[in-house]
């Protein structure tokens, strides 16, 4: 493929990427994503005043863990409402009627959603660098880009499969804490108190396996252990980065088919 | 997919309009997925240790102003501690100076619950390790001195606790003894304050317990005519077995 083909191809979807990604400076998501971080330091601050020992820990484990948590909802608020605004002012059909394939227009609006997403996660990694090693917090840094991006490319289906905001983020939303517990829950279906014995038992155990075996590894993202015992490496992110692959790619094409089926 | 459910049939494009390379990815993802999921180590399961619970004034901030459901929600979540996802940790693992710290921090987030002193009795206080078992009975100890006439009935299973199981008279004694002197009151029944008269007994110091009914008689506290007839009856067995035994 010649690079004016690709061009040809692609410049559509960088095109649409870049002005989603823009989009989040004029809708001022970044004043959000500024003022998250200055949260987070209040947050941080707070903490070192009232932790007895381990200062550093204590603040770099509770500060992350609500960041983290709080980056996910504001990607999802933005993914979710960008894409409503894009179907309520018909710039979807707009966009449709030009020659480019619906395949483009969902790749253009998940790369920008990417883009927002490093945006988001960039700064507050820097902030947890202050309370732990540079080094987790990078590795904590590039975790939680792995983890919105997941986190984008789950809005966007919902977004693009649900009529209604409020379905779509609360979707998104049980999706991921699903997502984050099916682990523990998987633990506790096959753990000492459950009577295996019992049918009833051996179908709830079978449900949650099959669950598990859909569901992302959530709470392999992002974990706090890199901050405290900084004992993450470079090496722990491979499995992250598979997974997020894997998931982006179903979530995707699961996208892409509600997408080819829609009537405009 | 989804959508279907939502526009109905007549707003979907049928199947075929899908383009035959999405549907691959679709099947190739899903592949995939449940084969790295299979491929992945399984989730194992690890007993984390209890933590020190932190300070109050981090809690009550925690608490988002109800106190009190988030007190009932720590009591709740001590007690299932020994039960971590896929994983039974028997009571006696655990670290009974931080499953204090949180009984205490339940207590300071609602002072007048009952949650935290039932567990230290019942629950903590029953393992078979005398000393748990007394730290938990101190605790109940110290926080009945706070409000005794809240908080006696723990103390009174703190003294059965201390005289059946511990077989320790002494602590018992000095648990029944500040029962005694302390919750007084028309909320609190008479046997409360009889309690150290029977542990007395147990001791074998009749002669003492001998003075305290006869005290409790004289001091018009005992209005109840079966009770005063009892503990006369109480008494006059004391001073027989007295007797019987200077005569030995």
């Amino acid at each position: 493929m010649s690079i004016e083909t690709m061009r040809h191809k692609f410049g559509p979807v960088a095109v649409i990427a870049r002005y989603t990604a823009l989009e989040a400076f004029r809708t001022r998501y970044i004043w959000l994503v500024v003022a998250l971080l200055l949260a987070g330091l209040g947050i941080a601050l707070f903490i070192g005043d009232l932790a007895i020992t381990e200062t550093r820990q204590t603040q770099a484990a509770i500060t992350a863990a609500l960041l983290r948590f709080a980056a996910v909802l504001l990607v999802i608020l933005f993914v979710t409402t960008s894409v409503h605004r894009d179907f309520s002012d018909k710039s979807v059909e707009m966009m449709l009627s030009l020659p480019l394939p619906r395949a483009g227009y969902y790749l253009g609006k998940l790369f920008g959603y990417a883009l927002v997403a490093a945006l988001t996660a960039a700064p507050l990694s820097g902030l947890l660098m202050f309370f732990a090693p540079a080094e987790a917090g990078l590795i904590w840094g590039l975790s939680l880009l792995l983890e919105l991006v997941l986190v984008c490319a789950l809005s966007l289906l919902f977004a693009f499969t649900f009529n209604q905001i409020t379905g779509a983020i609360s979707a998104t939303l049980l999706f991921y804490l699903l997502g984050r517990s099916i682990a523990a829950i998987q633990l506790m279906a096959h753990g000492p108190l459950t009577n295996q014995a019992q049918t009833s038992t051996q179908i709830t155990t079978g449900l949650v396996d099959g669950l598990a075996y859909l569901l992302p590894d959530l709470d392999q993202f992002s974990r706090s252990a890199w901050l405290v015992y900084p004992s993450g490496s470079t090496g722990d992110l491979v499995p992250l980065l598979v997974q997020t692959m894997i998931y982006v790619a179903l979530l995707s094409a699961v996208a892409l088919f509600d997408l080819y089926r829609k009537n405009f | 997919m989804i959508a279907s459910l939502h526009h109905g049939g007549s707003r979907e494009r049928p199947v075929a309009q899908v383009p035959k390379p999405v549907i691959l990815l679709l099947l190739i993802g899903l592949g995939l997925q449940v084969v790295w999921h299979h491929w992945r180590p399984a989730p194992t399961a690890t007993a984390s240790a209890l933590p020190y619970a932190p300070p109050a004034d981090v809690l009550s901030v925690a608490s988002l102003g109800d106190a009190i459901a988030f007190s009932r929600i720590l009591n709740l979540w001590l007690q299932m501690y020994d039960n971590q996802p896929g994983i039974s940790i028997p009571f006696r693992e655990l670290d009974y100076a931080r499953v204090t710290s949180w009984l205490q921090a339940s207590l300071t987030l609602d002072p007048r619950g009952h949650y935290p002193l039932l567990a230290a009795v019942r629950l903590y206080g029953e393992v078979p390790d005398p000393e748990r078992q007394e730290q938990m009975l101190e605790f109940t100890y110290e926080k009945f001195l706070e409000a005794p006439l809240e908080r006696w009935p723990w103390m009174a299973h703190a003294i059965l606790i201390a005289r059946h199981r511990l077989e320790n008279f002494e602590l018992a004694l000095k648990y029944a003894n500040a029962l005694a002197d302390k919750a007084i009151g028309p909320q609190v029944p008479h046997w409360v304050q009889q309690m150290s008269i029977f542990v007395l007994e147990d001791m074998g110091e009749t002669e003492a317990a001998g003075i305290l009914i006869g005290g409790l008689l004289e001091s018009g506290r005992i209005t109840d005519p079966q009770e005063f007839s009892f503990l006369s009856d109480r008494l006059n067995l004391l001073a027989e077995s007295g007797q019987s035994g200077d005569e030995r």
